[in-house]
């Protein structure tokens, strides 16, 4: 095979890698300060996906643009949900906050199957079919525009954390609980604001994947599951580690459908989660626990 | 005297008779009126909801049309009874008993092979003929059953005309490519399409030679490596067999990735449909598929298509409607012939359907001793100007075949 | 031994138990055939519900992919009747084998790193996965294309090879249900029962006091996934078909969790009260829905959502506890019914 196919593909992969680990991201921040199981992860893109097609199909307006407006409507959105419908949860077992979830995710699937169609809606702009030639290397131009507009994300949530008062408080509050309620945190209050945060990151993460991928209702299981391959690789409660985690599996992925057949690619995802599991729980970037 | 008594005596025993006959009447013609009186009920098993709701909806307007025409060909109409899958074997099952239980003497459908087996064990364990619309799997009509009917090529049939297609099509341009990639989904329909080529492929001396099979996730939402993969092996055209969904994403790919195949040939649902053309616009003419379709110069698809334009405006016909309207159809001939709705009579009727006066390709419909119409012929379309036309086999067409196809970079 | 199982048991209790059982045996009589498919796929749910609620009611480890150990079963034994003429009886020991080899495998490497909670079950998913696209490409086995059983005609039952009308499927998924039940009643009263109980209050505790956690979960996932795999091989020959993508499909893995969690995990009557909960609003919902005229696809399913969302949040524990305190059907010793 010729070589540029090989830099090709590794390229896609990365920036295809990229936008997964803004959702996981989203994730991380969830399961990591809130520590609830969010099985509706990928049913809450799927929502901002549709929010997208809708802006875009009405309107007219690109998503990459509606990102941030998204993004803060699913941050409402989350923020109520944890608020109103997850809260009495978070000192239940595993196995009931799953089935909560579950149930909401039956629903949303649902109510937008009712709403939308089964037809897969697509977001068509000028330049979806695009591409940058760099010589024999040939760059998707969405892709390269969605991975830019992830690691911007990334950058916005890493810098409120590191940086900003509210961001280190929720910080804290995920590190250390009780030390936080000592210190006279509103954790409730922290725990909605979370949510919120990490529905506003699947909901830039889905306003950016509209662009590469067309949304059917029942489009959400498999970007939960693969949020949680991510966060797990690339480590629980550290977002560099979401990212790294994220282009991991992208890179994997797309090497893997060169090498073998393309059908199987999904089942080397997998196999890197239990190698992970198996010989190093946190994670890549995880912290190893006390 | 004695006359007027035989007389109240005749009458007496006249009487007598017809109370007696009055009674048996009466008991037996639930039986009877059951069997023969009113509509014929016809259970309809679609996907109406999961993950093939949207072909499962798309075949219910085949349903939708049927009674109209029927009527106006002198064909009785049907009692639809609808159920919906939801995509799922279990639930198909279950829809099918609780259809029967319902009075159901006839069920149609399912779509998919899956659901269709669960159907058909139902059906003739039940005596109630079930006519498959959509479903090319093999092993449903190698099973021996009585009550099942299929007019529906199956993988098999689909892949021979296909091929005879093709050659039809090159013959006509001069222009034959001398090698190709095998891109296909690895679902149901996709696997026993692949397998079918390894097996059907060599007995028709095919110009070209298959390069790569390349095969991916039904539920793959990136397809570049893929196309990738497929762009390096320097092919010649493309042969695929895919859903909607993957047509649009690899016809995305191969702009973007800049390859432009001398032609894409399918073998399967996706490139010809209504989503794929609106979606695509110019970057969506040219692709050939190979698929099981309806004859444009016969009288009843000129009128079904008629019916669907009035109802659907925008929609263009597909193997959807034309399939489904076809079993309905198959049902409403049975049941004038048979003139019952006895379900056991009606399968005796459908053994002997003969109707030359249909919709798809090919001579018409009939069963063999299995079940199956095995003489349906597929036809080769060509999307053009988000319109579909005809192009093979030569008597069934309505246009020529453009081949090569244009380039995609010349048409942006 | 029977007596020991009866032991403790409130008298009342039992004349409940015998009277669902007799009805549930003369069912046949009574019920058409459409009820009666519906009867075997509650049966179904409660048999794989009970399966799993031994890894996760008794010994408190969630798995999510136990449509894994069902897809074995059944594609272990339809393949050997493909193939070899072996019948589903004779392949049955062979499936429970694979079952519980893998089983085994998951949790020796789950168990032996100490991966518990939310990791085991993304652990549980990740396997399922993993051999449902392995499937897809084992093409001895049918691939994707699928898996068909030969189906003969069905004038007779055949017992032995599971072929035959929708009674004799009743009545075997009946008698499996009940066998299941008996054992999870058994199993709970036992030591293993009663050391899973201590490692699923706290484990931590359970090994201070001595007691081998890791042996313990072991068997409780080999003795779950070994349970599970007949009711793959049921479901092998009752629907004649499988598929990869359909039978280790991970909402098939919440099916089956779906009764045990509404109708109680932990407790012996929990998955059978949560199958037919389940299936009964699956099917109301779908008559009342057609009789409004609400023919909207997806509309049933908004509606089971929310009634799940109703009982997950007012009923945490299952319906069952409520009911049982409500009937006095409980031991006055344990809180377990």
């Amino acid at each position: 095979m010729p070589a540029e196919i090989y830099l090709n593909v590794a390229i896609s992969g990365l920036l295809t890698g990229l936008v997964y680990g803004l959702m996981a991201l989203g994730l991380s921040v969830i399961f990591g300060v809130v520590r609830v199981v969010n099985f509706a992860h990928g049913e809450m893109m799927t929502i901002a996906m549709y929010l997208a097609v809708v802006l875009f199909a009405q309107l007219g307006l690109d998503p990459l643009l509606m990102m941030l407006p998204i993004a803060a409507l699913l941050f409402a959105v989350g923020y109520a949900m944890q608020m109103v419908i997850i809260n009495p949860f978070i000192s239940r077992p595993e196995h009931s906050q799953f089935m909560l979830m579950v149930a909401i995710a039956i629903i949303i699937v649902n109510s937008l199957l009712m709403i939308f169609g089964p037809d897969a809606q697509a977001v068509q702009t000028s330049y979806s079919f695009d591409s940058y030639a760099f010589g024999l290397v040939i760059v998707d131009a969405t892709k390269l525009y969605a991975g830019l507009a992830a690691i911007f994300v990334a950058a916005a949530l890493f810098a409120f954390f590191q940086y900003a008062p509210l961001g280190k408080a929720i910080r804290a509050c995920a590190d250390n609980y009780t030390g936080a309620l000592v210190v006279g945190l509103d954790v409730k209050q922290l725990y909605a604001l979370s949510f919120g945060l990490g529905a506003a990151c699947v909901g830039a993460a889905g306003a950016i994947i509209v662009l590469l991928v067309d949304v059917t209702p029942p489009l959400g299981p498999a970007y939960t599951l693969l949020a949680f391959v991510i966060v797990i690789t690339g480590g629980m409660g550290s977002m560099p580690g979401a990212l790294l985690g994220g282009v991991l599996i992208g890179l994997t992925e797309a090497m893997a459908g060169l090498f073998f057949t393309p059908s199987a690619k999904s089942m080397f995802a997998f196999a890197i989660l239990v190698l992970v599991l198996l010989f190093r729980p946190q994670g890549i970037m995880g912290k190893k626990p006390t | 005297m004695s006359v007027t008594r035989n007389a109240s005596t005749a009458l007496n025993r006249r009487r007598l008779l017809a109370g007696a006959a009055a009674v048996m009447t009466a008991t037996a013609a639930p039986a009877i009126v059951r069997a023969q009186g009113g509509m014929l009920k016809v259970g309809v098993l679609l996907p109406r909801s999961g993950t093939q709701a949207g072909i499962g909806q798309d075949c219910f307007r085949g349903v939708e049309l049927a009674n109209p025409i029927f009527k106006s060909i002198g064909l009785p109409e049907l009692e639809i009874m609808n159920a919906d899958t939801e995509t799922n074997v279990e639930v198909a099952r279950s829809r099918a008993e609780k259809l029967i239980a319902d009075g159901a003497q006839l069920l149609m459908g399912a779509f998919d092979s899956g659901q269709s087996s669960a159907i058909a064990q139902v059906a003739e364990q039940k005596g109630i003929p079930f006519v498959i619309n959509i479903a090319a799997a093999p092993p449903i009509t190698e099973q021996g059953y009585k009550f099942v009917f299929r007019n529906f090529p199956t993988a098999g049939m689909i892949l021979g005309d296909a091929f005879t297609n093709q050659k039809e099509v090159f013959a006509a341009s001069g222009v034959e490519p001398k090698s190709v990639v095998f891109l296909h989904v690895n679902d149901t329909f996709g696997t026993a399409m692949k397998n079918g080529v390894g097996a059907v492929m060599p007995k028709f001396n095919m110009p070209y030679t298959i390069k790569e099979t390349i095969s991916y996730d039904p539920t793959a939402r990136d397809l570049s490596v893929e196309v990738s993969k497929a762009k390096a092996t320097g092919a010649d055209a493309l042969l695929v067999v895919s859903r909607l969904n993957d047509a649009i994403l690899l016809t995305r790919e191969l702009v973007k990735q800049r390859w432009s195949p001398m032609g894409i040939l399918s073998m399967g649902p996706g490139w010809y449909e209504d989503q794929y053309l609106k979606t695509l616009a110019k970057l969506g003419d040219g692709p050939l598929s190979f698929v099981p379709w309806y004859d444009p110069n016969k009288k009843l698809s000129k009128q079904l298509e008629g019916a669907l334009a009035k109802k659907y405006p925008g929609v263009n016909m597909n193997t959807n409607h034309i399939y489904t309207f076809e079993a309905l159809l198959v049902a409403a001939d049975a049941h004038k012939r048979a003139k019952t709705t006895d379900p056991k009579a009606l399968a005796d009727a459908i053994r002997a359907t003969n109707i030359t006066e249909n919709v798809s390709t090919g001579p018409g419909i009939s069963f063999d001793e299995k079940g199956q119409n095995v003489k349906l012929k597929n036809a080769a379309i060509q999307n053009r100007g988000g319109k579909l036309v005809t192009v093979a086999p030569k008597g069934a067409t309505n246009a020529k075949a453009e081949w090569p196809m244009t380039a995609y970079d010349k048409r942006r | 031994m029977i007596a020991r199982m009866l032991h403790g048991v409130p008298r009342h209790t039992l004349a409940l138990l015998a009277v669902v059982l007799a009805i549930l045996v003369i069912a046949p009589v009574f019920a058409n055939d459409y009820l009666l498919t519906v009867l075997i796929i509650i049966l179904y749910f409660a048999y794989t519900g009970q399966a799993w609620n031994i890894l996760m009611g008794f010994a408190g480890q969630l798995s999510l992919g136990h449509a894994l150990y069902v897809g074995l079963g059944a594609y272990t034994t339809a393949a050997l009747y493909v193939h070899f003429g072996i019948g589903p009886w004779l392949g049955m020991p062979v499936a429970v084998l694979i079952s519980v080899a893998c089983g085994a495998t998951i949790g020796f490497l789950a168990f032996r790193f100490g991966v518990g909670g939310v990791y085991f079950a993304i652990l549980t998913i990740a396997f399922s996965e993993f051999v449902r696209i392995g499937f897809d490409h084992f093409d001895w086995a049918g691939g994707s294309s699928g898996l068909f059983l030969p189906v003969a005609n069905y004038s007779r039952n055949d017992v032995v090879n599971l072929r035959g009308q929708p009674v004799m499927f009743y009545y075997v998924i009946l008698m499996m249900t009940a066998v299941a039940f008996a054992m999870c009643h058994a199993l709970l009263r036992s030591r293993v029962g009663y050391y899973w109980q201590a490692i699923r209050e706290d484990e931590q505790a359970a090994r201070s006091l001595g007691i081998n956690t890791f042996r313990y979960k072991m068997i409780a996932i080999i003795v779950s996934s070994g349970m599970t795999a007949p009711a793959g091989v049921f479901y092998a020959f009752y629907y004649n078909n499988l598929f990869p993508e359909q039978t280790f499909f991970i909402l098939r893995s919440i099916e089956i969790i779906l009764g045990p969690i509404i109708g109680g995990i932990g407790t012996l009557f929990g998955p059978v009260i949560g199958a037919f909960l389940l299936t009964g609003i699956s099917e109301v919902l779908q008559e009342l829905l057609a009789n409004f005229g609400f023919d909207t696809p997806g509309a049933k399913r908004v509606f089971y959502g929310v009634c799940l969302l109703l009982v997950v949040m007012i009923l945490p524990n299952g319906i069952w506890p409520p009911i049982a305190r409500l009937l006095r059907l409980q031991r006055r010793e344990t809180p377990e019914g």
